[in-house]
């Protein structure tokens, strides 16, 4: 059993809200820079150097990337042979997350209900997932989430009849019907099986792998190269005015299914594709 | 690239086509969903508006708390859709154009047709860059919405694309069909 202080959770929290809102990951900057190498529309050079431009100016000067730097979006891989000592794990993420979007200059983003509106002022509370695995590590993913791409974002329960073919058709109609709204160049995140609420948590997570990782499956890593390359004949293009770079990687993740069911779940995230994790 | 100066006249909004590139320089207003909803009200019960909107551009941002030094903190554009249901009004007021993200609804782009009104793309998630560009910040009303108040903003070389005209072009459009016909 090793003990873990929560106060340093706090801690780690806190700066990760600050290093994910403002540096880009070196993986989506050099991607970027690529992009803009086999951009063939002049705006849409334009825009990715603006893109590239702006990525440099947030971290230089420490600064948020985008306005929206958020909803805090948290996962735990949690060791069972650590025991948290010093308080709650919920309170601990959460204070970090109001320290951090405090006094890191951060925009507070969360509405106490959704349908009442209030703002909460401090950017919490976060969305908590929590993995238990065995042995005695703790790893946290911090993701601040925008509310533009998450909004392009869909569950859909489809026919096992519906096939591969369907599922692709589903994903490529998506990111179409999405257009300039998630702030294109995006990254694409799909979930396929599982339950209902499962290919959406797949999908989000991954989000979470860096651009070009493919999947270890090779039938689903030809599947995610042969969608890029669909979704990258689309026209989309930087912000939507038109070019080849639509996205910048298609990620899949799939899970065991009911024999009745395909869920498929697309999760947009936009170029400011954040993420940092930590090991404590 | 064409450089423009707010506010603007019928004349300026007519000159604008869609996929024209711009940079803006003048005083701008900020307003997203919350503000929207309460300058419509404000228009449904026949009150004034707390600002002058003749001729005025109004940009969809709610920017990032400024830090000591800055005049505002990042500030890039929302997604303009969700006030399609506001926007038709305020054009009907005098406003002139919209700066934003995304394609506009049909009944906005027929506002715009109809009383003079143009629609521009800022860069989306390019806050840090677009901050640059705004040299001066005041809330002017609703400062009990925080990031959502509205703000009068002192921009200069304002970056920005025409996206959608008064005389119904739209560039998503445009730029799409021209990429796709640049592959056979
Ligand atoms: S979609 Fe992403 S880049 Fe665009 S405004 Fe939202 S958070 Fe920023």
């Amino acid at each position: 059993m090793r003990e873990l202080n929560v106060q340093e959770i706090t801690a780690a929290v806190k700066k990760m809200c600050m290093a994910s809102n403002y540096d880009l990951g070196e993986d989506v900057y050099n991607c970027l820079k690529e992009s803009r190498k086999t951009e063939t529309t002049e705006v849409g050079k334009n825009i990715l150097d603006m893109i590239i431009e702006n990525a440099d100016i947030s971290k230089n000067e420490q600064v948020p990337i985008c306005q929206d730097t958020g909803f805090a979006v948290v996962f735990i891989e949690l060791g069972q042979e650590v025991h948290l000592i010093g308080g709650s794990l919920n309170d601990a993420i959460n204070e970090g997350v109001r320290q951090g979007y405090i006094e890191g200059y951060l925009r507070k983003s969360i509405v106490e209900d959704p349908l009442r509106r209030v703002n909460t002022k401090d950017n919490t509370p976060a969305v908590i997932y929590i993995d238990m695995l065995p042995g005695d590590s703790f790893k946290i993913t911090f993701v601040p989430k925008g509310g533009g791409a998450e909004n392009m974002s869909e569950v859909k329960m489809m026919k096992p009849a519906d096939g591969e073919d369907g599922v692709k058709d589903f994903i490529i109609d998506r990111v179409t019907r999405s257009g300039a709204n998630p702030c294109p160049p995006i990254v694409v995140g799909v979930g396929i099986g599982g339950t209902f609420e499962k290919s959406a948590m797949l999908a989000k997570k991954a989000l979470l792998r860096e651009i070009g990782e493919r999947h270890t499956d090779p039938y689903y890593a030809g599947m995610e190269r042969e969608l890029l390359e669909r979704i990258n004949r689309i026209g989309i293009g930087p912000q939507g005015l038109g070019g080849k770079t639509t996205a910048l990687d298609v990620f899949i993740e799939a899970h065991p299914c009911h024999i009745a069911s395909l869920p498929v779940a697309v999760n947009i995230n936009c170029h400011a594709a954040r993420h940092k994790s930590a090991t404590l | 690239m064409k450089v423009i100066t707010t506010p603007l006249s019928n004349t300026d909004v007519e000159d604008l086509r869609a996929g024209d590139t711009v940079k803006i320089t003048g005083i701008i207003y900020t307003a997203r969903d919350a503000a929207h909803k309460r300058l419509v009200d404000l228009l449904d019960q026949g009150k004034e508006l707390p600002f002058d909107i003749n001729g005025q551009l109004i940009y969809y941002v709610g920017p990032s708390p400024a830090k000591p030094g800055q005049a505002i903190g990042s500030a890039g554009p929302t997604t303009s859709y969700r006030m399609d249901p506001y926007a038709p009004r305020l054009i009907e007021a005098g406003q002139k154009g919209m700066i934003g993200k995304g394609e506009m609804g049909p009944e906005v782009v027929e506002a715009m047709k109809k009383h003079k009104a143009v629609y521009f793309a800022a860069v989306g998630g390019a806050g840090a860059l677009i901050a640059k560009s705004v040299k001066k910040s005041e809330i002017v009303a609703y400062e009990d919405l925080g990031a959502e108040a509205v703000r009068r903003l002192e921009v200069e070389d304002f970056p920005a694309v025409v996206v959608q005209d008064a005389h119904g072009g739209n560039f998503y459009v445009e730029g799409k069909e021209n990429f796709v016909k640049s592959l056979s």
